[in-house]
């Protein structure tokens, strides 16, 4: 069985972030424990920092460098994602809104997508629940229900439960991924919508 | 294989000095550009169709018709015609009317727009615009062909025996291009009726426009005009020359930097690299767009863009001069390289009078046969 595609987008914008740390530690939560189900998984991780760049001009130009190219791909191909972005005034952040504003709205149509979101205290939780769950609803990808929200101050004890709700996200997405086809899918972008007709049924009459 | 410029009437503030021409001298200089094209041995001036500042072209027949009057060779078109808010029986007669004053030097290429608002201000739906591309061409393609149209439609109020006027010179209308970004739609519609299909490759990179040409020349050969290799097919492109590639680099740059679509984006590098654009050499021009076959199939049409972005009237004139002289006749000859046979020319008046009167000659043959 060939692996499934685990796509991971990160859009923290300091290196090392903590956005990044959360994101590698779902993944490696949702690989293991596909892992246990007897499933590969080839994972891709984007560091929107680096694409932001190329984001931007997308969002002039209309069409994506080959760079974006690829990464787009890599997201609307993909089995499962992983989508974490810090939390700025009150939502996610100006470049991850970007990012998902350059995919095209259908593409994303089933995605199970694992919603993380990173801040310096745990009062924005909820943003994933209010800012991140409806824009992945309204793309008709599939969010799960388990979001994981990390506080500057998760990183520093084990008595908030961060590791116990990683495990549990990357199970939800092990889960949710299990029997995907998704990855071998093959788009016809120029497939005609159901039932045009050249004429409009106003053919020579 | 025709060569020509098209342009979209924009009025762009000067980068480099910071002028702006008037609404009058821009549109004088439209007329300036189109008869400097003829002059320099050019094909095609085509004039796009808008209804915002800071486009002046709102009446192309209007501006076509009094550069019809200043010109002999030169083959008139539209970048784009906005089929989808105007009426179709407004284009079929004002084009059937430019058609007789320029004595058949006029094709047109539809389009559906640049800015969602022309819909509402026309009173249309924008969700509404490839049905509304789709219906109004088949009233355009009937007033054109039959003498006298009974319809009835979704978009227009129905005509009962209708004759548009005047009818196509000689009998045989304007040839049409559809031009399209991204629908495969529009290429759909071009394939079925055995019309031209323009693909505006300026802004994008040219692999999404391999696939939708290859698709439209299937298209084509499927609904039976021909084969795949005879679809009729047009190109967009954009070049800024000097003698001296760095001359150009140094010169177009700013204008490049600041320009309405691209401009604050990618680097002018970037943007060359994936759009045709050619900022160097009028050779570097040459090597690029004799290479645009190899994608693409051979074609019919190439036009390029070359009065944007605050460019003034005496540089676009120079350029002109180049394309015209330097770089046009040397593409001319490596068209011709290993051009089959079979691969027709763009469609002009005379050729589709002498198409018309082939099929009348032989109707009657077949008819007798069938008894």
């Amino acid at each position: 069985m060939t692996a499934l595609k685990l796509a991971v987008v990160a859009a923290g914008l300091s290196q090392p972030s903590s956005t990044r740390l959360l994101a590698d530690r779902l993944a490696d939560a949702t690989v293991d424990r596909l892992r246990l189900q007897g499933v590969d998984a080839e994972v891709t991780v984007l560091e929107l920092r680096d694409l932001a760049q190329d984001v931007t001009n997308n969002l002039l130009t209309g069409y994506p460098s080959p760079k974006l190219e690829t990464a787009l791909a890599a997201v609307t191909g993909a089995d499962g994602l992983i989508a974490v972005t810090p939390i700025f005034t009150t939502s996610y952040s100006g470049l991850f809104k970007s990012f998902i504003d350059v995919i095209d709205p259908t593409a994303l149509a089933d995605l199970p997508v694992l919603l993380g979101a990173t801040g310096g205290t745990e009062r924005h939780s909820l943003a994933i629940d209010y800012a991140m769950r409806p824009l992945f609803t309204y793309l008709h990808a599939n969010p799960l229900t388990t979001g994981v929200y990390a506080a500057s101050a998760d990183w520093g004890s084990s008595e908030t439960g961060l590791a116990d709700r990683i495990e549990r996200a990357g199970a939800d997405l092990a889960a949710a991924m299990a029997g995907s086809e998704r990855s071998s899918r093959v788009v016809d972008p120029f497939a005609l919508p159901q039932g045009f007709s050249p004429v409009g049924g106003f053919g020579a009459q | 294989m025709q060569f020509g410029i098209f342009t979209v009437s924009d009025v762009t503030t000067d980068p480099t000095d910071d002028t702006t021409p008037t609404e009058g001298e821009r549109i004088k200089a439209l007329v300036t550009i189109a008869k400097k094209a003829e002059e320099v041995g050019l094909d095609v001036f085509a004039l796009g169709e808008h209804h915002n500042p800071p486009f002046v072209s709102s009446s192309p027949t209007t501006m076509l018709g009094y550069i019809a009057a200043q010109t002999t060779d030169l083959i008139l078109s539209t970048s784009t015609t906005l089929i989808t808010t105007n009426d179709p029986v407004k284009i079929a007669e004002d084009y059937a009317m430019l058609q007789h004053l320029a004595d058949g030097r006029v094709d047109l290429m539809m389009g559906r727009g640049n800015t969602g608002p022309v819909y509402p201000w026309f009173g249309k739906d924008i969700r509404d615009g490839i049905p509304l591309a789709i219906e109004n061409y088949a009233l355009l393609h009937r007033l054109w062909t039959e003498e006298y149209v009974d319809w009835e439609g979704k978009y227009r109020t129905p005509l009962q025996g209708f004759q548009s006027t005047p009818r196509p010179l000689d009998g045989v209308p304007p040839f049409v291009w559809h031009g399209s970004i991204r629908s495969p739609e529009i290429a759909e519609q071009a394939a079925y009726y055995g019309d031209g299909f323009f693909a505006n490759n300026i802004f994008w990179p040219k692999e999404h426009y391999m696939k939708l040409i290859a698709f439209y020349r299937q298209r084509f050969e499927h609904y039976g005009h021909g084969t795949a290799d005879q679809a009729i097919v047009g190109l967009g492109g954009q070049a800024f020359m000097r003698t001296n590639s760095q001359d150009a680099k140094a010169e177009f740059r700013p204008y490049f930097d600041n320009a309405p679509v691209y401009g604050h984006g990618p680097s002018m590098e970037d943007f060359t690299e994936q759009t045709p654009l050619t900022v160097g050499s009028p050779q570097e021009v040459i090597d690029r767009y004799a290479g645009m076959r190899e994608h693409f199939g051979d074609y019919q049409r190439q036009l390029f863009l070359m009065d944007h972005a605050g460019l003034p009237l005496k540089t676009v004139l120079e350029q002109l001069d180049i394309l015209g002289e330097e770089v046009v006749p040397v593409l001319r000859k490596e068209f011709a390289v290993n051009r089959p046979a079979t691969v027709p020319d763009a469609p002009t008046h005379a050729s589709l009078v002498a198409r018309r009167d082939a099929a009348l000659a032989q109707a009657p043959l077949e008819s007798a046969e069938v008894k």
